[in-house]
């Protein structure tokens, strides 16, 4: 299990292919903040999101902010929401708009696998709840846009030692979350026979 | 003098209600802080290591910069314990939680998340129609009322389950139904956290006791012997399906199996679980008949 530092958003397809699940990764550069209702608005009603995507880091997350002038917000504690909600969207964010990594907490399903083997994108999996230190990560609130959907924006951070991520999907075809999940029901059989 | 009395109360317990709020979103409790320690010490797996490590830096940030320790404010939940002779009557009682919950939210300023459940429009600063949501139970023969505040994040309580088992399932299907749920929820609760289960009574009931059963301080055991036995076994079990530290894979899946209980009709065998992250946020009071309000009471 490496340790990787990745710089976005990437350019060259191979920042992400050297990455494998299990591994660490710290994040530097920029990432962009989403969640449900920003991506039903793309993709379920049409409307082009006023950002650039492409190479982008995607974090699934809701902040706690305060307004300190027209169109500027300042961070009050920045932590990240449950993935699982959201994967019907990974295919799309890859296919359309470019999207290499999508970070968030408690995993995709197993339905992200192909796609992201497919597309070259990778899924991070935060510590959820740790928002106290996510916050001090993220250096600046640089951009917010569709601020109606407060709290649910489409945000660009920019962070510095964002981390520890671990891979838990990754643009190979292999996932954590399916393993853990095989391993456990395995497991059940065991646990079962024993009551 | 009387109307001068509760208006002093209802401040009080408004006060109490905003104060308890913050505090829980920023100070986990020890027995808390104890248990997740123990799981740091005991976890092998690389990735649970990291996840582990990782919270109790973020706890200890927390503490040093007084942020919320997670950013999801939850929805408010309390649980009251009302004495007979509390001269402030549970509907002002409510009243004052309900305004405690909306100026904390307000004056913080805390993320606000309650929505109306259909047009999931805003309906205000973490208030709305049955929000926050209280639990109350009533104590004869005293003058007191203790309230502690569980901000209930969505994540986990969106891994809560329901099953009528039958009698002749028994507690063996007690316990499978049990251990499927963990294993299903898999990383999305933020585990290791608090298994809540409640058994017997109704559905609606067992599901009431499964959430009683989260606000329990970490390790504590149901004084029925029976029950006690089932929680440490259960607590053993679960811990062996590897789901470990975020579903990431480990050792530690859970820091407790906590059970309530209620005896039931002859036909049926409720079993409820909810789920309560590893953030188990709770913070309580005590509040005397004189409007004195004491924060260092845990019940």
């Amino acid at each position: 299990m490496a340790k990787h530092e990745v710089t976005f958003p990437v350019t060259d397809p191979q920042e992400i292919l050297k990455l494998r699940a299990g591994d660490e990764v710290t994040v530097q550069g920029h990432i962009i903040g989403i969640r449900d209702r920003t991506q039903i608005r793309i993709f379920d009603e049409g409307v082009e999101p006023p950002m650039d995507l492409r190479g982008a880091f995607l974090l699934h997350t809701a902040p706690n902010v305060r307004k300190v002038a027209e169109g500027r917000y300042e961070k009050i504690c920045i932590g990240t929401t449950t993935s699982a909600r959201m994967v019907r969207f990974t295919e799309p964010l890859g296919a359309q708009y470019g999207v290499r990594a999508i970070c968030g907490k408690g995993g995709f399903p197993d339905e992200a696998i192909e796609p992201m083997q497919r597309l070259g994108m990778v899924y991070f999996a935060i510590v959820g709840g740790a928002a106290a230190l996510e916050t001090t990560q993220i250096e600046e609130i640089e951009e917010v846009a569709w601020e109606e959907l407060m709290p649910e924006c489409l945000w660009k951070f920019r962070v510095k030692d964002f981390g520890p991520l671990t891979v838990g999907i990754d643009a190979h075809g292999g996932s954590l979350y399916r393993d853990v999940q095989a391993a456990a029901r395995e497991k059940l059989k065991e646990l079962y026979a024993r009551l | 003098m009387s109307i001068d009395l509760t208006t002093d109360l209802q401040q009080a317990v408004e006060d109490a209600a905003a104060h308890l709020y913050v505090w829980a979103l920023k100070d986990i409790p020890q027995d808390l802080r104890d248990a997740l320690g123990a799981a740091r010490e005991r976890e092998t797996s690389v990735p649970g290591r990291r996840v582990l490590e990782t919270i109790h830096r973020n706890v200890s940030i927390a503490d040093e910069q007084k942020n919320l320790v997670c950013q999801d404010t939850g929805i408010a939940v309390y649980t009251c314990r009302v004495g007979e002779h509390f001269p402030l009557h549970p509907a002002r009682i409510y009243e004052s939680l309900r305004d405690g919950t909306a100026r904390a939210t307000l004056e913080h300023p805390l993320r606000s998340n309650a929505v109306h459940t259909i047009t999931r429009e805003n309906t205000g600063p973490n208030v709305g129609h049955r929000l926050p949501i209280v639990h109350w139970e009533f104590v004869p023969d005293w003058d007191g009322l203790d309230v502690k505040c569980v901000p209930k994040g969505s994540g986990s309580e969106n891994m809560s389950f329901l099953k009528m088992c039958v009698p002749a399932d028994g507690v063996k299907g007690i316990k499978q139904f049990v251990l499927e749920s963990i294993v299903g929820a898999g990383g999305k609760p933020c585990p290791p956290g608090i298994v809540g289960v409640g058994i017997g009574g109704s559905a609606d009931y067992a599901m009431y006791l499964a959430k009683e059963a989260i606000a329990r301080p970490v390790g504590t055991r149901n004084p029925d012997p029976i029950v006690a036995e089932l929680e440490d076994e259960l607590y053993g079990l679960l811990n062996e399906t590897g789901i470990g530290p975020m579903g990431l894979g480990g050792d530690v899946t859970v820091l407790q199996c906590h059970i309530e209980h209620a005896d039931t009709h002859m036909t049926l065998n409720p079993v409820a679980v909810n789920y309560q992250c590893w953030a188990a946020r709770r913070a309580s009071a005590h509040i005397g008949a004189d409007g004195s309000v004491d924060y260092d009471r845990e019940f």
